[in-house]
């Protein structure tokens, strides 16, 4: 198992010197100077846009600001934003922010997702599996940031139950809003997921054997069918963490929440590459790791996945 | 073999033979041997021209296209003349869903804002069905050096969330290229989806690779004769495809709502492209200002049918091509 895990952590380092690469190219390759434009129309001297661009290595080739930007991200300095404050306390900030959003909209998401989809599997083609099944299809198919707007205005503005926007004030109460927007996709997702596989194993040899053997109904639906059925989700599940964080961008931008979603999309629409790289390096890390945890888990929940 | 038949047996253990017609063996026993087996896609449409959730999301699937193709059969007014004197006009005759705060007509900017969506949607899917299936089945099936290069490309740019990337690439051809028309905006959203989207079909179609080249027929072919690549398109492709198509269906009603996320953050069709993200997004700042909900409701309600299309036939297709679903 030790062996496993560092194999796959060697084999993640390509992966995250590629995308911060992938990433840092495309931040870099835009015409037009990032400083001049902080200044605006009126132009700044030229004296101290060379310091500046000096400052944030912009006079360096690509290859080398690159490298000066692991370099510093080797000891945990991220360099600075164009206002002047270091990126490392700017995520320090604002990943919090989005780890409780996102771990909230998974939590609203695994809980509710796989108690319908067990419930819906159980009973398939009756009326609450259909009703579950229609919901899900309207999540997915409705945007989610009309869904989000169309919530954040009825239970925000309207009934005025929740704050319509988050602000500085990143409480539980606050974020719950949000946090079934950001969920609510991923939800249907791990309804169907889950409630396919309950169906299936419904009618797999073991749990009829397990039924023969004069088992309990709930016994054999908690012990045998449950946990066989729960593999497909929990990969779901653990992929999907990522993707949240991601799906953030828009969920943080209807809400004003002070994520990494909204840093990092104001750093990207003002060019500000040490941030955009920063942030993205986080979610390729954040993605890394959790699909190592899923493969973990895998081989918890079915004995027979060995990994040497 | 002694017959078993008059041996005595204790009590409760008397044997019960079903009778034939209750079993599955007639079935078998009718089959003709000299026949040739239905081949898997004709097995398939057979199932799929019986499934009612094909047959309702074809009826959707044929609505889309001809508004797609034909938005001036559903109205006559000019999705771009906005004449502020009708704005929020409400209801009219010839405007059924009325007018915007700018005046345009919401109907006719709705129905003819379907072709950037789908024109998005169909050629973002084809190329990473291409891209991906091409990687996907050459890693699979050469395994070795070739397949862990693939995959650790395929990983850097999977490990990036897919709507992240784009924001980031999308921003930057923004720069280069400020003021592009139609194609030109679809092209660059296509791109950019395409560029993080194809990982997703390569894996699936490697893995299906995997499988299928190890069946008898591949060795079979292998035995007579045929050379590595005829064995690769040939056998081992046709027989790997299935997931695929069903992801690429499903993921075609993804890549439309994609689109409409980056319209709506600014990045994606250019603003003077009528599309349904960019009308959801004005149509959310008006309804901010206090305008009715109608203008927002009837693009997302376009929007929300023609992904539901897309899913509700990726279901069909993969519940028909699925022997295990088809048992129940």
């Amino acid at each position: 198992m030790f062996w496993y895990i560092a194999r796959r952590l060697l084999q993640a380092i390509p992966v995250v010197l590629g995308s911060t690469l992938l990433i840092y190219a495309m931040v870099f390759l835009q015409p037009g100077d990032p400083i001049r434009a902080l200044f605006g129309e009126r132009g700044a001297p030229d004296a101290v846009v060379e310091q500046l661009r000096n400052q944030y290595n912009l006079d360096q080739p690509f290859l080398i600001q690159w490298l000066l930007f692991l370099k510093g991200a080797i000891v945990g300095d991220l360099g600075q934003s164009f206002s002047g404050r270091p990126v490392a306390d700017m995520i320090g900030e604002a990943f919090p922010v989005t780890v409780q959003l996102a771990m909230m909209a998974l939590v609203f998401e695994a809980v509710l997702g796989v108690i319908a989809g067990t419930v819906a599997g159980l009973r398939k083609g009756k009326l609450f599996d259909s009703s579950m099944l229609v919901t899900s299809l309207v999540v997915i198919a409705v945007p989610i940031f009309v869904f989000g707007f169309l919530l954040q205005l009825v239970f925000g503005v309207k009934l005025d139950w929740f704050p319509a926007t988050v602000g500085g004030n990143a409480s539980f109460y606050n974020l719950l809003l949000p946090a079934i927007v950001l969920g609510s996709v991923s939800f249907a997702y791990v309804l169907r997921l889950t409630r396919t596989s309950v169906a299936r194993n419904m009618s797999a040899d073991h749990v009829r054997t397990a039924r023969a053997k004069g088992l309990t109904e709930g016994l054999v639906v908690r012990r045998h069918v449950l946990r066989n059925s729960l593999i497909p989700t929990v990969t779901f599940l653990g992929a999907d963490l990522g993707a949240l964080m991601a799906g953030a961008i828009v969920t943080e931008g209807i809400f004003n929440i002070p994520g990494i979603g909204n840093l990092v999309f104001r750093a990207i629409v003002l060019g500000e590459s040490p941030t955009v790289v920063s942030v993205v390096t986080v979610m390729v890390l954040v993605y890394v790791v959790t699909s190592l945890i899923v493969d973990i888990l895998y081989a918890w929940l079915d004995p027979r996945i060995r990994y040497a | 073999m002694p017959d078993r038949s008059d041996r005595p047996h204790l009590p409760g253990q008397e044997r019960f033979v079903a009778p034939l017609e209750e079993t599955r063996l007639a079935a078998v026993d009718s089959l003709d041997l000299e026949e040739a087996p239905e081949s898997q896609w004709r097995e398939t449409w057979k199932l799929l021209r019986r499934s009612p959730l094909f047959i309702v999301s074809m009826i959707l699937l044929a609505g889309v296209v001809v508004i797609v193709i034909a938005p001036g059969l559903f109205t006559n007014s000019d999705p771009r003349l906005c004449v502020t004197g009708r704005s929020l006009d409400g209801p009219s005759s010839g405007h059924p869903f009325g007018f915007d705060r700018q005046g345009c007509d919401v109907w006719s900017r709705t129905l003819y804002g379907a072709r950037a969506s789908v024109a998005v949607g169909v050629l973002t899917t084809a190329l990473v069905a291409l891209v991906g299936g091409f990687t996907g089945a050459v890693a699979g099936y050469a395994e070795g050096w070739v397949d862990s290069l693939l995959s650790r490309i395929s990983d850097i740019f999977f490990a990036i969330p897919l709507v992240l990337a784009a924001i980031v690439m999308l921003s930057a051809i923004n720069n280069i290229w400020p003021d592009r028309e139609f194609w030109g905006g679809v092209t660059v959203v296509v791109l950019a989806l395409a560029l993080f989207g194809w990982p997703q079909v390569m894996r699936i179609m490697r893995g299906s690779v995997l499988e299928v080249k190890n069946l008898e027929f591949v060795d079979a072919a292998r035995a007579i004769g045929a050379s590595s690549m005829t064995n690769l398109a040939r056998h081992v492709v046709p027989n790997a495809l299935a997931p695929v198509i069903v992801t690429a269906t499903v993921s075609l009603g993804i890549f439309i709502v994609a689109e409409a996320t980056l319209s709506f953050l600014g990045l994606g069709l250019p603003p003077t492209v009528i599309s349904w993200g960019n009308d959801i997004s004005n149509a959310q700042s008006q309804v901010r200002a206090g305008t009715d909900l109608r203008v927002l409701f009837v693009p997302s309600t376009f929007l929300a049918l023609t992904v539901l299309t897309f899913i509700l036939l990726g279901d069909a297709i993969r519940d028909a091509l699925d022997p295990k679903a088809r048992e129940r």
